[in-house]
């Protein structure tokens, strides 16, 4: 799993860089932010001029997934102090979540799940920030004819295809993208956050029809 | 965007215990990723230029395509942005 997150916090790293982020500033937001797909695209927008609100904006959305873990979370750790809910909100990541949730679907009332997610955690975090250090190095150094920021989208596809795995999934990726380039001439790139509502509509309408 | 996204992870973490999840954005959070996702990579394949551009000339579109068929088929992050960066630069050199 590991292997994964290295590989992808590289590719944040060269991407970030690649937009025309700098380094020192890449390097801020990874550990402040820390949450790879929304800095990819945070530094693609920039780099095409979109205002920092509609930046921000997006951000939202991208990152909303948090927000259900977070609900999950919430299931197992709801009853912790706040000091460690407030640690445990900032080292949320979607591979932590995956194994946190593994664990509890095999023994549900194993004891030490805190200091599970923690170990776990942290592990990513680690790698994850030294992954985005050497792709920012990698990025910085390699000349613009190899288009290295084409792999801000190629990341994106990356992630979007194995989630499409039903017809309502499917559905939701469909009519995001017929939105997105219908509405491409909207100023201040407000077709994004315009057809993801589209998109998750679709997903819903299709969930609702099919079962 | 720090902020912004760390209040997502926090949010339902520091609500108190008795309060419920509603239903329906439960629902809706599921969409998420797939939906905002295509809808940032679309316009990078098939906008240039401020353009719709379907066409076989489009070596974006061409190259993501192939990234597409490579995340179907094998799931691998790290093999589709490969594939994808050297399909690019397979078209821009063919066409």
């Amino acid at each position: 799993m590991l292997a994964g997150i290295v590989a992808f916090g590289v590719i944040t790293g060269v991407a970030m860089v690649a937009s025309g982020i700098a380094p020192l500033v890449a390097m801020l937001m990874s550990l402040v932010v820390f949450a790879g797909a929304s800095m990819v695209a945070a530094a693609q927008l920039l780099a095409s001029g979109t205002p920092a609100l509609l930046v921000i904006l997006t951000t939202v959305f991208i990152n909303l997934r948090f927000m259900m873990y977070s609900a999950s979370l919430r299931l197992h750790f709801g009853r912790e102090p706040l000091g460690w809910r407030l640690l445990i909100a900032y080292l949320q990541a979607d591979n932590v979540y995956g194994l946190t949730l593994m664990r509890y679907a095999e023994t549900p009332d194993a004891p030490g799940g805190r200091d599970f997610f923690l170990g776990a955690a942290l592990a990513v975090w680690l790698a994850w920030q030294l992954a985005v250090a050497a792709g920012i190095l990698i990025g910085a150094g390699v000349p613009a004819s190899w288009r290295l920021e084409f792999a801000a989208p190629l990341a994106f596809i990356a992630m979007t295809v194995p989630l499409l795995r039903d017809r309502a999934m499917i559905a939701a990726a469909v009519v995001a993208a017929v939105s997105v380039v219908a509405a491409h001439a909207l100023p201040f790139k407000l077709s994004i956050p315009l057809a993801a509502l589209a998109g998750i509509g679709a997903g819903l309408a299709f969930e609702r029809s099919w079962r | 965007m720090a902020l912004v996204t760390y209040a997502l992870r926090a949010s339902f973490l520091l609500l108190p215990p008795h309060v419920e999840t509603p239903p329906l954005l439960r629902r809706a959070l599921r969409y998420v990723p797939a939906a905002v996702l295509t809808a940032i990579w679309a316009p990078e394949l098939l906008v240039a230029g401020g353009e719709l551009a379907i066409s076989s000339g489009n070596e974006r579109l061409l190259a993501g395509a192939v990234a597409i068929a490579v995340a179907w088929r094998w799931r691998l992050t790290f093999a589709t942005i490969l594939a994808g960066l050297a399909a690019l630069h397979f078209f821009h050199w063919i066409l």
